[in-house]
């Protein structure tokens, strides 16, 4: 069981560097969210600024601009490219078919002749809906979060 | 070469009542002067005084691409001081914040400094003759406005009341929100490194003849996605901020907009895309128990969009976030965005003030990708020859030109030739 948790964090990095966005937004269960915080360690999203803290909706409305013609800072088009560590298994509750995943990775994201590049933590919060892993929350700790930082436009 | 530094005419000519020049966006020189001038001359967003709330906190920033100090001194009094040790040049301080205690020590010499920035001590002080570097470390001018505090580089010029004047009435009501008064900077800085020029950046606050085109992709799609959920869906508060950037011409006409001397104005005279938010539980009770139901009315019914405090401070008082350019280079700036807590309102304010931040203000943000790539486009576009003049005209009135406060309809670009007016007033 924790070898499909390991398998879907993979796959989930692999839908993003192939832009296959419809597909990666069908990963996340209704309630889910997307969470990179501002601070290292930052316990909320509520009394505290985050880079970004979307919930399905707002997941929607980046997959949808990213389609549409008239997303001008998308001429040139971003691409972006996950290079994981070996998922680890934090945290597993097999009889509830819960998993907390912490992947180290390097997250490069270009545009043009612009790149940017970040060492990050990911931490996949995984739970088993009708009998198939969905994230409940992926949480990414960018090393240097609380610096001066252009635009990431796709997702770490 | 020199071509500004020491031509006034030259350096006056880049700005004329409908149009400036482009190298007042993309010299370097021009820069330079601005840092110099217009940076030291006026008052600069520093920092807010519950950044520092006991003797001996500090807070640092640039002012003018200068290092600063903001600390709070023994007797309680806010100080700006220069970050330089006076013997070799060394920055005193290099957190970001913290408490000094009651001195400031280099770390290179140990030169020990009181936080008035009056010098203490120097080891084996007998052997360096007494000079004027003993003063210190440099104090700057300083003045907490309802905790917000400015600073003005140079020794001499403009006062504070005098340079602001009515434009005072925004940090008012965003002061006034709090049913206590006070503001308290919480939740973090989102820092977004902007590619361009700190104008492009300060006049768009007031340019409402962009949001229904530049944010079409964002704004515009989430109208399109909201409209296509069922009617009884409650509506998120994340619709309710972002949709209203994709509002057509004539709302963002009818909003208004005030300009003042000295290059402050704010748009949202008449109302705003903030008018519209649903009340939060707890909120308005508290805030009629402390004003009486009349005047908790009138401070919560002034729902203004963006005020510009020239140069450097840009606020939000509907939705209690501010927005500070930190001028790094011709074509780099850095935006930092803060949020405070109303001291007295219920939590959910200032959930709501931390999820526009990051909607809106962070480097992730859609809204923020569409301006950023709008103003770096200006930034490499005017590289063009052929044209080399930027236009604001439009809605220009001679009349205008006499200043004073003037309110205008929200789609003029006043607020824009207002700022260079003031740019030429202090870069003289």
């Amino acid at each position: 069981m924790s070898d499909e948790a390991i398998r879907f964090v993979l796959r989930e990095a692999r839908l993003l560097d192939e832009k296959r966005f419809d597909e990666w937004y069908e990963l996340f269960a209704d309630d889910a969210h997307y969470w990179v915080p501002l601070t290292p360690g930052q316990p909320d999203a509520s009394q505290h600024n985050s880079l970004a803290y979307e919930d399905k909706l707002l997941l929607q409305l980046r997959i949808e601009r990213l389609k549409r013609p008239n997303a001008f800072s998308q001429k040139p088009a971003s691409r972006c490219h996950h290079l994981l560590q070996a998922p680890e298994i934090e945290k597993a509750d097999e009889a509830k078919g819960e998993y907390l995943v912490r992947t180290q990775m390097i997250y490069t994201e270009t545009r043009g002749d612009e790149s940017q590049r970040y060492a990050a933590t990911a931490w996949h919060s995984l739970v088993k809906v009708n009998g198939k892993l969905k994230i409940r929350l992926k949480r990414v700790d960018i090393l240097n979060s609380d610096a001066a930082l252009p635009s990431i436009q796709l997702f770490l | 070469m020199s071509r500004y530094r020491d031509d006034a005419r030259a350096l006056s000519a880049l700005i004329e009542p409908e149009r400036v020049h482009r190298d007042v966006y993309c010299d370097a020189e021009v820069f330079r002067l601005e840092m110099e001038r217009l940076w030291a001359r006026t008052w600069i967003y520093v920092g807010h005084a519950s950044q520092v709330p006991n003797p001996g906190d500090y807070f640092t920033a640039d002012i003018g691409a200068q290092p600063v100090i903001m600390v709070r001194h023994t007797d309680d009094s806010i100080r700006v001081l220069l970050n330089r040790c006076a013997h070799k040049g060394t920055k005193v301080v290099g957190d970001l914040s913290g408490n000094a205690g009651k001195t400031f020590r280099c770390p290179y010499h140990a030169w020990t400094y009181r936080t008035d920035g009056t010098l203490l001590h120097i080891p084996l002080a007998e052997g360096y003759a007494p000079t004027a570097q003993h003063q210190g470390l440099t104090r700057v001018s300083s003045e907490t406005y309802r905790g917000f505090v400015f600073a003005r580089l140079a020794p001499e010029g403009i006062a504070f009341k005098e340079y602001f004047g009515g434009s005072l009435s925004s940090i008012d009501n965003l002061a006034d929100r709090s049913p206590e008064g006070e503001l308290e900077i919480a939740g973090g800085c989102l820092r977004y490194l902007h590619n361009c020029n700190w104008k492009m950046f300060v006049e768009n606050l007031n340019d409402t003849m962009h949001p229904m085109i530049a944010h079409a992709s964002s704004a515009g799609t989430a109208r399109k996605l909201w409209e296509g959920k069922p009617p009884s869906t409650p509506k998120p508060m994340s619709i309710e901020q972002i949709a209203p950037f994709a509002s057509d011409y004539k709302f963002f006409d009818d909003m208004g907009v005030r300009v003042y001397d000295h290059g402050h104005s704010f748009s949202g005279v008449n109302f705003s895309i903030h008018s519209s938010y649903s009340s939060l539980v707890g909120y308005e009770e508290a805030m009629t128990k402390a004003y009486g139901a009349e005047r908790a009315k009138k401070i919560l019914g002034t729902v203004r969009h963006n005020t510009v405090y020239y140069p450097s401070l840009t606020i939000k008082g509907a939705i209690q976030s501010i927005r500070v350019a930190r001028p790094l280079a011709a074509d780099r700036t850095v935006i930092e965005s803060w949020t405070f807590r109303l001291k007295g309102a219920p939590e959910s304010v200032l959930e709501r003030t931390v999820a526009y931040n990051r909607l809106i203000n962070s480097p992730m943000s859609v809204v923020g990708h569409d301006d950023l790539h709008c103003y770096r486009q200006i930034q490499e576009g005017l590289a063009a020859g052929g044209n080399e003049w930027v236009s604001l005209q439009r809605n220009f009135s001679a009349a205008e030109e006499r200043g004073g406060e003037v309110t205008a309809n929200g789609t003029s670009e006043i607020s824009m030739r207002n700022q260079f007016r003031a740019w030429k007033e202090f870069m003289a």
